[in-house]
């Protein structure tokens, strides 16, 4: 304590008024150098602070490109609906307004709150959407009472229409909200939580093209997010209008040809790959999917028996029947191992060793040429000449005709169907070629399978001579003014190079199948205009429950077996062909007489438009070969 | 006993820098509270009628000699601190906090009324004891309990801010009085032992406000949201600011108790540096002017007293600005003649009365 003794206070009032003054100087100084700083050195960054507070770009949803057929008839479009959204920032006790949210919308509360919470990470000013697609009569219950339901929004949003339902269903496939690993990826690196996306079909595959770009308005708020004036508006962009190569009132006609059935049908233009229907049945509508399906609704979809989420038409695989006859008559006249004149006498059954394989007409065809062959489906004859041909030649026909590949078109799922021969075997299951299984290859039974897509294709190829097109299905993409960003012309993939002679016969054939009295599809037969059709059956077994090796592969049983899928080719008119369709209706049992009328009612309708007289116009294509 | 020689020595610059700065204060809150859609009487009304009413009880004032109040000072302080004891026990709880007394017409602040009554008792005390060679720790023990009293009552309502304030008034009144070298670096030691102590005793929400003052990003919809947005509307003002009425910080309501302790932030955003050095130097000019009437103070309770009151103008223009800019807590402490608020504008206008009241009876040469 000593050595810090007192000293004398030695300042002097004065000084200490001269001090206090100082001192408050120093402080206020303090103040200013402060003030300077925020004010000049770090302003820029303040006033863009201060304008990223008091404005916010609220985004403004783009309506998907519309889709239209090839006239420019419109497929599928949006329509405004409301949805009803949460404001987070200025909802005060949220157990109560999920309460009141859930009686007035009707929905779960534990549901509600579940998608509330989905959207945890969206920045607090953005919206989240609880309800899309609101009725008006909901809308007006929730305006009158907005003043218990504090936050909550009611938005008019572009909603995917599809105004003909389940048509082309499988075509268009479904939209839905992106998913936070799909969130993660880099083709959605522009996108956000709660934007939707095609999830299947054409919405998926041409999502960069349908998807628009979205909107912005300049919206200045106040702290609780409250709107006070919008300042611009970047109008949204809406995505590429499609112009499909689908003929709508064909499509529409096609779809309802097959009433309640299950099945697929594909018809397309022969002389340049225009897919102009496109069927599976049964369908889905896509409506389900464009706000978000229900749990119920998707299950019932996913248990239905006949799949109707399946693109039957591209994705179901058939054994083709009787409708591979083509192949196996082309194969042998090309590669010169019958005449179409050589008779085979059919009487029932063909034996190969020890087994014997049955003709689906037990007492036999009797004298059988080509022509009669294909026109009453006599499977002896096909069988005979199988045995001659082997299965390396009659398959490379059948790829040489279109089958056995996928067409790579803007769908899921596309199956490249089966084209048997030895190395396939050998790989697959190590084991030797048979010729018993020539034999049920030639009349497309056994180990070949078919997309109702790729016997279009085929058909297509004979009726046109021989050019294999790409199918396909996107006839342009344009610009939502119009401008033309895409074009699709006919693509040749190969000239089959055939014998036209040997195609005559083929046709002849089929000609007959629907015009001769003995044919087996006389009842798709036309007034005016002649169509040449093949008939098919095909068992539903699967392969490798197939008895391969057994005594009891009776193809006559198995042709009448209570399960089997019925199928038809055709093409028109058989002078100048335009149209080849294909047509599969499962468990339809009798090609001629379940598949048949459909094909037949495709044609009636598709030569009464007027559609079909401008046609001419499109034969370009042909001339190219 | 009013001599008219007093009308003579009215200090006029000191009303008027009070006056201009009281009247600045009115028109931004007329800014910052014009997009509010209130029934009855607007804020800037209701301020300018508190103006009016401080205005009238400092002239009042005025007319009985200050001095007076020093044999006043002992029954002041017994009553504010009875005042302050029973507010914990009768008071208005009002955001979590118990400060208020309902008087009918009007909510009493007794820790308001506390700041004046102890500027009055210590000054009594350090004119009664002067000390030339400045005080030993012995004699700080008086009025050292004089003022923790209030100080510790004023904490437990809770108070921080004008708990603050009273050591704050207090501290600076005994420094000026004098305190001797070795007492000084003691109280230092203490203090800083006492500070660290505290923080212990501190509320949550006390302890909430300064861990955000040292860092208002870490919760900045929290506590960190009214320094982080004053900083931005103040920042945001740059040089010229953004004009009158033009704040769009304020005008959108982003900014949190605009027309009370944030009132400034308005004034920054709107005016910018510029209107900001000019309210500075107003207040500098107010502060120094007390300082001076300190001086030509006619007697020790005068000058201690005229440097009591000039304290607590300048604490709170310090701690309010400086909790505005983010350089201190966030403590509530309103801007004297700029926030909103009846007993501020009445305590503030109390202590400009004072100093015009010793301005007046100062030596005359």
């Amino acid at each position: 304590m000593a050595l810090n003794s007192p000293q004398p206070d030695d300042l002097s009032r004065k000084q200490r008024f001269e001090w206090l003054a100082l001192a408050a100087i120093f402080f206020f100084s303090l103040l200013g150098i402060r003030l300077w700083s925020l004010q000049v050195i770090y302003s820029d960054q303040y006033q863009m602070l201060s304008q990223k507070n008091r404005t916010r770009y609220i985004p403004i949803a783009a309506p998907r490109g519309p889709i239209y057929d090839r006239d420019g008839l419109l497929l599928v479009d949006n329509r405004p609906a409301f949805t009803v959204s949460v404001l987070r920032q200025e909802v005060t006790d949220k157990e109560q307004l999920l309460t009141r949210l859930a009686t007035y919308l009707n929905s779960d509360w534990h549901q509600l709150e579940a998608d509330w919470n989905k959207h945890r990470y969206y920045p607090q000013y953005r919206p989240i959407p609880l309800k899309h697609d609101v009725d008006r009569t909901t809308v007006e219950k929730l305006s009158e009472n907005s003043i218990d339901l504090s936050g909550i929004l009611i938005e008019v949003q572009p909603m995917r229409a599809y105004p003909f339902h389940e048509a082309a269903a499988h075509l268009f496939g479904h939209i839905g909200a992106i998913t936070e690993k799909e969130l993660t990826q880099q083709r959605f690196s522009d996108y956000h939580a709660g934007d939707f996306i095609g999830k299947s079909g054409l919405e998926k595959h041409l999502e960069p093209y349908l998807r628009g770009i979205a909107g912005e308005k300049l919206v200045e708020v106040d702290v609780k997010g409250k709107k006070l004036r919008q300042h611009q508006v970047q109008p949204p962009l809406p995505g590429k209008s499609i112009f499909l190569t689908l003929d709508r009132s064909l499509q529409l006609q096609a779809e309802q040809a097959f009433g309640d059935q299950s099945g697929a049908a594909v018809v397309l233009d022969v002389n340049n790959g225009d897919i102009l229907a496109m069927v599976s049945r049964p369908a889905f509508d896509p409506a389900l999917f464009a706000h978000g399906i229900s749990n119920e609704q998707w299950q019932t979809l996913v248990n239905n028996p006949d799949h109707p989420l399946q693109a039957k038409a591209i994705s179901g695989q058939y054994p083709p029947g009787s409708t591979y006859k083509m192949v196996t008559a082309l194969a042998a006249l090309h590669e010169g191992v019958i005449t179409p004149n050589d008779i085979i006498d059919c009487e029932g059954r063909t034996t190969v060793g020890n087994r014997s394989f049955r003709c689906w007409k037990k007492r036999g065809h009797g004298a059988t040429n080509l022509k009669k062959a294909l026109r009453e489906s006599c499977d002896v004859w096909f069988y005979e000449v199988s045995l001659k041909l082997g299965i390396e030649r009659m398959s490379a026909m059948a790829r040489n005709l279109g089958l056995g590949r996928s067409y790579d078109l803007p769908l899921d799922n596309e199956r490249p169907g089966l084209i048997p021969d030895k190395t396939w075997k050998r790989n697959r299951y190590n084991a030797p070629w048979y010729k018993g299984e020539t034999v049920i290859a030639a009349i497309g039974q056994g180990y070949v399978l078919t997309t109702p897509l790729q016997l279009a294709v085929m058909t297509s190829t004979i009726a046109n001579g021989g050019t294999l097109y790409q199918p396909h299905l996107i006839k342009r993409i344009e610009e939502f003014d119009g401008q033309i960003l895409k074009q699709t012309s006919p693509h040749v993939l190969h000239d089959s190079d055939l014998n036209q002679q040997d195609l005559r016969y083929i046709k002849e054939g089929m000609e007959e199948v629907v015009n001769h009295p003995r044919g087996t599809g006389k009842s798709s037969a036309l007034q005016d205009v002649v169509v040449a059709a093949k008939t098919g059956t095909a068992q539903v077994v699967r392969l490798k429950d197939d008895p391969v090796d057994g005594e009891e592969v009776d193809v006559e049983e198995i042709a009448y077996r209570h399960r089997d899928h019925a199928l038809f080719v055709a093409y028109a008119p058989a002078e100048k062909p335009q149209i080849a369709v294909a047509i599969i209706v499962e468990h339809g049992q009798h090609g001629g007489s379940a598949a048949g009328p459909i094909a037949k009612q495709i044609f009636t309708h598709y030569f009464e438009t007027q559609h079909a007289v401008q046609q001419p116009t499109e034969n370009s294509g042909e001339s190219d070969v | 006993m009013f001599d008219r020689r007093l009308a003579g020595n009215f200090d006029w610059t000191l009303l008027a820098l009070v006056l201009l700065a009281a009247a600045i204060g009115i028109a931004n809150l007329y800014s910052s509270t014009s997009s509010w859609n209130l029934s009855g009487l607007p804020i800037y009304m209701k301020q300018t009628y508190w103006l009016a009413i401080g205005f009238s009880i400092a002239i009042t004032l005025t007319i009985l000699s200050y001095r007076h109040l020093e044999h006043m000072a002992a029954i002041t302080y017994i009553g504010c601190v009875s005042l302050l004891a029973s507010v914990l026990i009768f008071g208005k709880t009002s955001m979590g906090a118990t400060r208020w007394i309902d008087l009918g017409f009007f909510n009493l602040q007794p820790s308001e009324v506390m700041k004046v009554v102890i500027i009055i008792a210590l000054a009594a005390y350090f004119s009664q004891h002067e000390s030339n060679e400045g005080y030993r720790l012995k004699e700080l023990i008086a009025p050292g309990l004089l003022l923790s009293v209030p100080v510790i009552l004023t904490m437990k309502q809770p108070d921080l801010g004008t708990a603050m304030l009273l050591l704050f008034i207090g501290t600076t009144m005994a420094l000026f009085a004098g305190i001797r070298r070795y007492a000084l670096t003691i109280l230092a030691l203490l203090s800083s032992c006492a500070m660290t102590g505290g923080w212990f005793l501190l509320h949550g929400y006390q302890k909430d406000r300064i861990r955000t003052f040292l860092n208002p990003e870490r919760d900045p919809l929290g506590t960190g949201y009214h320094i982080i947005q004053s900083k931005i509307a103040v920042g945001s003002g740059g040089l010229w600011g953004k004009g009158f009425m033009q704040g769009t910080q304020s005008q959108l309501s982003f900014l949190p108790e605009r027309h009370t302790d944030f009132a400034f932030s308005v004034f920054a955003e709107e005016w910018g540096l510029l209107g900001c050095i000019l309210l500075l130097s107003l207040y500098l000019a107010i502060v120094l002017r007390g300082i001076y009437i300190a001086r030509k103070a006619d007697s020790s309770f005068g000058m201690y007293l005229a440097i009591g009151v000039t304290a607590m103008i300048f604490w709170h223009i310090i701690v309010n600005l400086g909790m505005v800019i983010g350089l201190l807590p966030v403590v509530g402490v309103p801007l004297p003649l700029f926030s909103y608020g009846g007993t501020s504008i009445v305590t503030t206008m109390i202590g400009c009365g004072l100093l015009l009241n010793i301005s007046m009876r100062r030596f005359i040469f």
